[in-house]
């Protein structure tokens, strides 16, 4: 195994926000390039706060955090951010997307936000490229809408598309299924994976619900990994 | 641009409060831009109460004494210019015409002016319109007078009505026996005019035959104002002589030429034989005004206060929307927005709102101008001009503009913030 098959590598990294308690203590986290990891946690047990560290939003008061084989805490915020924009797509639990942009125009976002992931992009045109991923995530009739208008299964459906677009190699998923009922779930899982297997992505996809674990090649339980989740729990 | 984008799209997304600011922003602007043109406005009418007269020449005394007595009606001289005066430069080769102004008397508080025809012909108010006579004629005779429209309107006078005159301003004796016949009444000019009454030179001359030393013939002594007593011979029979003017107060003079005005001037002011002087009006007007000033500083003063205050409604709008907002900030975040576009894109917002405010605010200025242009000016004879936009007023909007700016960063400053520290977890 190589150095550069490493997608994400973490050495006791530790956080707090601000003067609070200490949220993530994780001695060692290691996830191999190109797998799907299911990153499980209970509630409180600082699953968010630990995707907004590996994402650079967040930056770990110390410990080394090697993403894609860059130190992220080495570097600036301004740094960290466009890393995050050329390398990294992001799926929340819900409220993906913003409001007064259409369905095509969130797609396309990043994109528009970063000249390299763009180049990326296999489609003439990021429109093009959008429309390709929206029919494998069998969306696409929906471009049109206004985003108000989708459902909560839909709107999570787009917000994939938007994470893939320009084949980040990095794909995080906050809960993006909580919100969804059983058979919608299965469903969005399924196109996810394909799509992020499609697009050679590596996939860290955090839930607290276990039942999901089938799906993934692997499994992390995020309340071993963190110590500091057993205090806070 | 993609912040760009994003910011009108934001924009047009908060439709009403959008509207709401931008309206709010347009009608603070379009208060500021509309007192700067009513200040225009005055200035312009101010300047223009008399207009295409070159020299206003008098005894010497102060410029703004002379333009005070001589253009608005106020105020009175204490010297004359003798007739020998008037005549010499009347016939000055540099002179064109002269509307010779003969002060001193009054009729129930208004000026008795005594004029003659170039009066009618040569006088220039607001840009060259000349007088008028609305209904009947010229007072051209000895015992004729043309009163101004508010004389008219105020004292309820029609043609054909006799006038008694009053020597002094608002003084007991009046002239009695030297009744005078509305011959004309004049259109309005919404300028001192419209409070004068024109009689002749002569006419003056006559209604003063007898006094020496400024006080009446015994036999023609009366008080209080009024009309003439029914025993008073008529004035025709009485006063039949030639009254051959002997001084006038002021006058105006137009010049041939008018490179030679200042020349003109100079030659007057230096002139031997008797103390008079020569002013142009138009820049002792200017002078004038500059004097008054202060008022419409006040009102400048109030304009940019309503300004400031529409702009600190758009800084709350940006604010109180942030939180509703914490959601779109997060996602851009977490798409890699850094700090500069988060806070250029608030930024942008608010300096498209000032924008779009101060553009509609000029918008309604010269909208409403149009609209309410030949109103005010029947209703004040305040003439607003609807020219561009004044180096000042685009000033203004910039100011406004770059204002816009600036608060921007004030909730840009806060979003980001806010956004730093939410991290991807929006706790909504």
């Amino acid at each position: 195994m190589t150095e550069t098959a490493i997608a994400v590598q973490l050495e006791d990294v530790r956080f707090s926000y601000g003067r609070g308690p200490v949220v993530i203590d994780v001695p060692s986290l290691r996830l191999e390039a190109g797998t799907r990891t299911f990153l499980h946690g209970p509630s409180g047990s600082g699953k968010t706060t630990l995707l907004g560290i590996l994402a650079g939003v967040l930056r770990a008061d110390s410990g080394a955090v090697r993403v894609l084989g860059e130190d992220l805490t080495s570097m600036s915020g301004a740094r960290r951010d466009a890393f995050r924009a050329r390398h990294i797509g992001y799926v929340f639990q819900m409220f993906n997307l913003i409001p007064y942009l259409s369905v095509l125009e969130n797609i396309i976002l990043p994109v528009r936000m970063n000249a390299e992931r763009r180049g990326r992009i296999r489609a003439s045109n990021p429109a093009e490229e959008a429309r390709r991923l929206a029919a494998a995530l069998e969306i696409d009739h929906a471009l049109g809408s206004a985003v108000g208008a989708l459902s909560v299964g839909q709107q999570q459906r787009v917000a994939a598309c938007r994470a893939l677009i320009g084949s980040p190699e990095l794909i995080i998923a906050d809960e993006p299924t909580s919100s969804l009922d059983h058979d919608r779930r299965d469903a969005f899982l399924e196109l996810l994976l394909e799509a992020c297997e499609g697009a050679g992505s590596t996939l860290v996809f955090v839930s607290h619900d276990r039942t999901l674990a089938a799906h993934f090649e692997q499994e992390v339980s995020l309340g071993e990994s963190n110590r500091a989740g057993e205090v806070a729990a | 641009m993609l912040v760009l984008d994003l910011a009108l799209k934001s924009l047009r997304n908060r439709l009403l409060v959008t509207t709401l600011t931008v309206g709010s922003i347009a009608l603070s602007v379009a208060l500021l831009l509309g007192v700067e043109k009513i200040r225009t406005g005055m200035r312009e009418s101010f300047s223009n109460t008399i207009s295409q007269t070159d020299l206003i020449i008098g005894p010497k005394s102060g410029t703004i004494q002379l333009l005070l007595y001589s253009v608005f009606g106020m105020g009175s001289p204490t010297q004359n210019v003798s007739w020998e005066a008037y005549q010499t430069w009347a016939a000055h080769p540099a002179v064109d015409w002269t509307i010779p102004y003969s002060l001193g008397d009054s009729h129930r508080g208004f000026r008795v002016i005594g004029t003659d025809e170039n009066f009618y012909e040569r006088y220039r108010y607001r840009g060259g319109q000349p007088i008028e006579v609305a209904e009947g004629k010229p007072a051209l005779e000895v015992f004729e007078v043309a009163i101004g429209s508010q004389v008219a309107a105020e004292l309820g006078y029609d043609l054909g009505d006799q006038i008694a005159v009053t020597h002094g301003m608002g003084g007991f004796i009046t002239h009695d026996d030297t009744p005078f016949t509305i011959s004309g009444i004049l259109a309005p000019t919404f300028t001192p005019v419209d409070r004068a009454i024109y009689v002749t030179l002569e006419g003056i001359e006559a209604m003063h035959e007898g006094w020496e030393g400024g006080v009446p013939p015994a036999s023609a002594m009366s008080f209080g104002g009024g009309p003439p007593s029914d025993e008073a011979e008529p004035a025709e029979e009485r006063w039949t002589g030639d009254y051959q003017p002997t001084q006038v107060t002021a006058f105006f003079v137009g010049a041939t030429n008018r490179r030679d005005v200042l020349s003109l001037q100079r030659e007057v002011n230096v002139w031997e034989e008797e103390p008079i002087m020569a002013v142009l009006p138009g820049l002792a007007l200017s002078e004038m005004w500059n004097g008054l000033g202060y008022a419409e500083e006040g009102l400048r003063l109030v304009g940019v206060f309503v300004v400031i205050v529409g702009l600190l409604g758009m800084l709350v709008s940006l604010y109180t929307s942030l939180d509703a907002r914490r959601r779109e900030m997060a996602i851009l975040r977490a798409i890699g927005a850094g700090p500069v576009r988060i806070v250029s894109l608030l930024v942008l917002e608010s300096a498209v709102l000032a924008t779009l405010g101060a553009a509609m605010g000029v918008a309604v200025v010269y909208g409403g101008l149009s609209i309410a242009q030949p109103w005010v000016e029947s209703q004040f004879g305040l003439f607003l001009p609807i020219a561009g936009l004044a180096p000042i007023e685009w000033l203004y909007l910039g100011a406004v503009a770059g204002a816009g700016f600036l608060i921007g960063f004030v909730p840009a400053v806060k979003a980001y913030r806010t956004a730093l520290h939410d991290g991807l977890a929006v706790r909504v």
